[in-house]
């Protein structure tokens, strides 16, 4: 039932969709569930934020990475769905658009005044559900600016709804979404043609999911049950439709002035070769600055350095060995990081007991040039709280280290999303990903890959194919260093001179080569041609850019940060129990005579399985030859991705695929580098 | 008499009319943004590699080579 919050009735001329509105006005407390629907970059989430003011809940949906807004205005519950072209199940987002469409009260159809051609496509889609329906026509400003003139009630006549005009960078027009909400009415023009729809599913199921199953919707087809439209009669309906809308585009819309305005220039500038490179490089060098320079090494080593290690595990372990018996080791280091001084406090019982011996303790271990080891002598202590305790490292890891890149990669990536830019980069990088079995959107798991490879593991959902997801995660787990570890090869290759680089930058190059090109060679099945809407580059607003981080950042903490517990906890096992040791003695055969490297040197390797990092930082301390350097790089970059990015990939690719990656990891690193070994050393 | 061509073969800048959109789903993710058979378009730009970026009325849509090249189109 419709509910007239305001108690307002509409004089709007629209007398035919007025008609409809035949049922009772009821109490205005009566609280209904209101779905923003709308293509990508329409505004809705400007709409959503002025109707649900600050009361905001954000959760993914149920099973996907998909987040949905929810929020309250006056009684009814408002939510947003995900930008969609159409409403099918085609992928996630669309499918989570349905599903909530589904449960609509009243849909609210944010539209871009400035697309309607593109738009109306999905407002006549809503419209066939027969729920309850108002437009709102969204840049109505910006219509007026490019001197188009839209007819705002011929518009609402052939809808059969009615047509509300905001304007967001104004600010002006949300007013009336009140009116927006009251008076959304079921269209007296629903036009598809009944006998291509079930009428029996419609009186099961109503008119909505008949409607979506014979428009081809096999997913919710199966769900209940239902024969689905074959492609040929989705594809009339759709024919059908796209005629309506040009007919309502052609009769509502008057004078087409393409004003070459600096942003219309701009987002041509990114795309023609001449111009278009030397702004990708521009754009390479900031994401290079900004997270490169700032995030991973100034921002990280002040949280991970400072907050993480200096304070938060000094004083937690300090506090836990008040209880329990722990040797503490405090190294004094000079200038260029080497050990000047040593200590050992050794509290036999626990720290408090020892009042003398802890006094020195911490007047010692002030100061930044200190290097604080707590050795714990119970083995549950040590697990907890030890070198790769749950309390102490995953802590460390996740909050102080991997939380600052993640946000500061969110953002820039929600910055160049709503810039426009990110659509124009992907169609930049389009060949160079088609010639490996991907195209252009692969672009942005493999920027993310060299933040964080499990960050850009779950990211790579987004692309089209299971094929092309199997090459990207392929790519991301073999040869993409994350920015962990980007961090160590800089500082190592810089002492090793350009040589090493040469070296170690060519083999990853032709890994990346080979392994794509023999996955899209012997992969079955075809990759899917890239198809991206590109929209008017444009200065975006931070408000958004911070909501998308926090989404985001929120969403990959709940999806992987479990992850990370796990292989702490598994390797902290392994540290216990000695299999660490024995793993490294192992390995320190083949990396004295096959890598020609240190015996030492396999620690590190052993050590790339926890963290990533871990793997370059044990090399610092050997003295390694320029070209043992790039050898000891190449295999730790090529070596198996940390835990918790296995356990993502487990998660997205199974088990099969996840394991074939891991061991192939561990060939492909000895086998290349082992090789290179033997040219260069 | 002008042949019918593919989208890929198109020069930059010039006004096309598009003759035959292969079946499957980028079809349907086409007609969805407005692009049918019979659409007059303007090809905007053509990236070395094959990448083709069309322009109607005031949408700008990139599609791939793979795509472009099964798109039958006739130059105005």
């Amino acid at each position: 039932m419709r509910t007239d919050s305001t108690g307002i009735k509409s004089k709007s001329a629209d007398a035919s969709a007025m008609q409809l509105e035949i049922k009772p006005e009821t109490p205005s407390n009566k609280s209904e569930k209101v779905v923003l629907a709308g293509n990508p970059n329409v505004g809705k989430s400007l709409v959503f934020n002025y109707l649900s003011g600050t009361y905001v809940d954000v959760s993914n949906f149920p099973g996907t990475t998909v987040s949905v807004s929810e929020g309250k205005y006056k009684n009814h519950t408002i939510l947003d769905t995900p930008g969609v072209y159409g409403v099918s199940s085609f992928n996630e987002e669309e499918t989570v658009t349905r599903d909530i469409l589904l449960e609509a009260d009243v849909i609210l159809n944010v539209v871009n005044a400035l697309h309607l051609e593109r738009d109306l496509f999905l407002t006549l889609q809503l419209i066939d559900l027969g729920k309850p329906v108002s437009v709102i026509l969204n840049f109505y400003d910006e219509v007026k600016k490019k001197k188009i003139k839209i007819d705002t009630d011929a518009l609402s006549k052939l809808l059969g709804v009615k047509v509300f005009t905001t304007s967001a960078i104004t600010k002006t027009g949300f007013e009336n979404l009140d009116a927006a909400i009251a008076q959304a009415v079921v269209s007296d023009k629903i036009k598809t043609d009944p006998s291509k729809i079930n009428l029996e599913a419609i009186q099961q199921h109503g008119r909505a999911i008949a409607q979506l199953v014979a428009e081809g919707d096999d997913n919710l087809a199966r769900k209940y049950q239902l024969p689905y439209g074959t492609p040929d009669e989705r594809e009339l309906i759709y024919l059908d439709r796209r005629q309506k809308v040009n007919e309502i585009v052609n009769e509502v819309e008057y004078q087409d002035d393409m004003s070459g305005k600096f942003f219309n220039r701009l987002g041509r500038w990114t795309l023609n070769p001449l111009t278009g490179i030397p702004i990708l490089g521009l754009v390479l060098v900031m994401l290079y600055y900004a997270i490169g320079d700032f995030a991973a090494q100034r921002l990280v080593g002040y949280t991970e350095g400072v907050l993480g290690k200096g304070i938060f595990e000094f004083y937690t372990k300090s506090f836990v060995g008040n209880f329990t018996p722990v040797e503490i080791t405090v190294n004094t280091l000079d200038a260029n990081e080497e050990v000047v001084k040593t200590n050992i406090y050794d509290f036999k019982e626990s720290i408090s007991v020892d009042p003398v011996q802890k006094d020195k303790f911490f007047g010692d271990a002030q100061g930044s040039n200190k290097d604080i080891t707590f050795e714990f002598k119970n083995p549950v202590m040590k697990l907890l709280f030890g070198e790769f305790g749950i309390f102490s490292m995953t802590i460390t890891y996740l909050i102080f280290l991997l939380l600052p890149l993640v946000v500061c990669f969110y953002f820039v990536m929600a910055f160049l999303e709503d810039s426009g830019y990110l659509p124009r980069l992907a169609t930049m990088m389009d060949r160079s990903l088609s010639a490996i079995g991907l195209n252009g959107k692969a672009i942005i798991p493999i920027l993310l890959g060299f933040g964080c490879v499990t960050m850009a593991t779950i990211t790579t959902r987004i692309l089209g194919s299971s094929r092309e997801k199997s090459i990207a995660t392929a790519i991301l787990q073999f040869v993409i260093p994350c920015s962990a570890q980007l961090a160590v090869i800089a500082a190592l290759t810089a002492k090793a001179g350009p040589g090493a680089v040469l070296v170690y930058g060519g083999v990853i190059f032709a890994m990346m080569i080979t392994i794509s090109t023999i996955l899209n060679r012997f992969l079955p099945g075809e990759s899917t041609p890239l198809l991206i809407d590109l929209p008017p580059m444009r200065i975006p607003r931070l408000e958004n850019i911070l909501k998308k981080m926090v989404f985001r950042t929120w969403g990959f903490l709940k999806e992987a940060g479990v992850w990370f517990f796990i292989g702490a906890l598994f390797v902290a096992v392994l540290d216990i129990t000695g299999m660490l040791v024995f793993f490294q003695n192992l390995l320190q055969p083949v990396t004295t005579g096959w890598l020609k490297l240190p015996g030492e040197a396999s620690t590190a390797f052993v050590m790339g399985v926890v963290r990533r990092d871990f793997g370059g930082a044990g090399l610092y301390d050997l003295a390694l030859a320029p070209m043992q350097v790039a050898v000891a790089l190449i295999v730790i970059t090529l070596f198996v991705p940390c835990i918790a990015s296995f356990m993502v990939m487990i998660n997205e690719r199974g088990w099969k695929e996840g394991l074939l990656i891991w061991f192939g990891a561990w060939i492909i690193a000895f086998l290349v580098g082992g090789l290179t070994a033997q040219i260069v050393i | 008499m002008t042949e019918n061509i593919t989208l890929d073969k198109v020069k930059k800048g010039t006004s096309i009319k598009i003759i035959r959109i292969p079946q499957g789903d980028s079809r349907i993710q086409l007609l969805r943004m407005g692009i049918i058979e019979g659409d007059k378009i303007i090809c905007l730009e053509r990236l070395p590699g094959g990448t083709v970026v069309i322009q109607k009325n005031r949408q700008e849509i990139a599609v791939g080579h793979s795509l472009a090249k099964q798109i039958m189109i006739l130059p105005e």
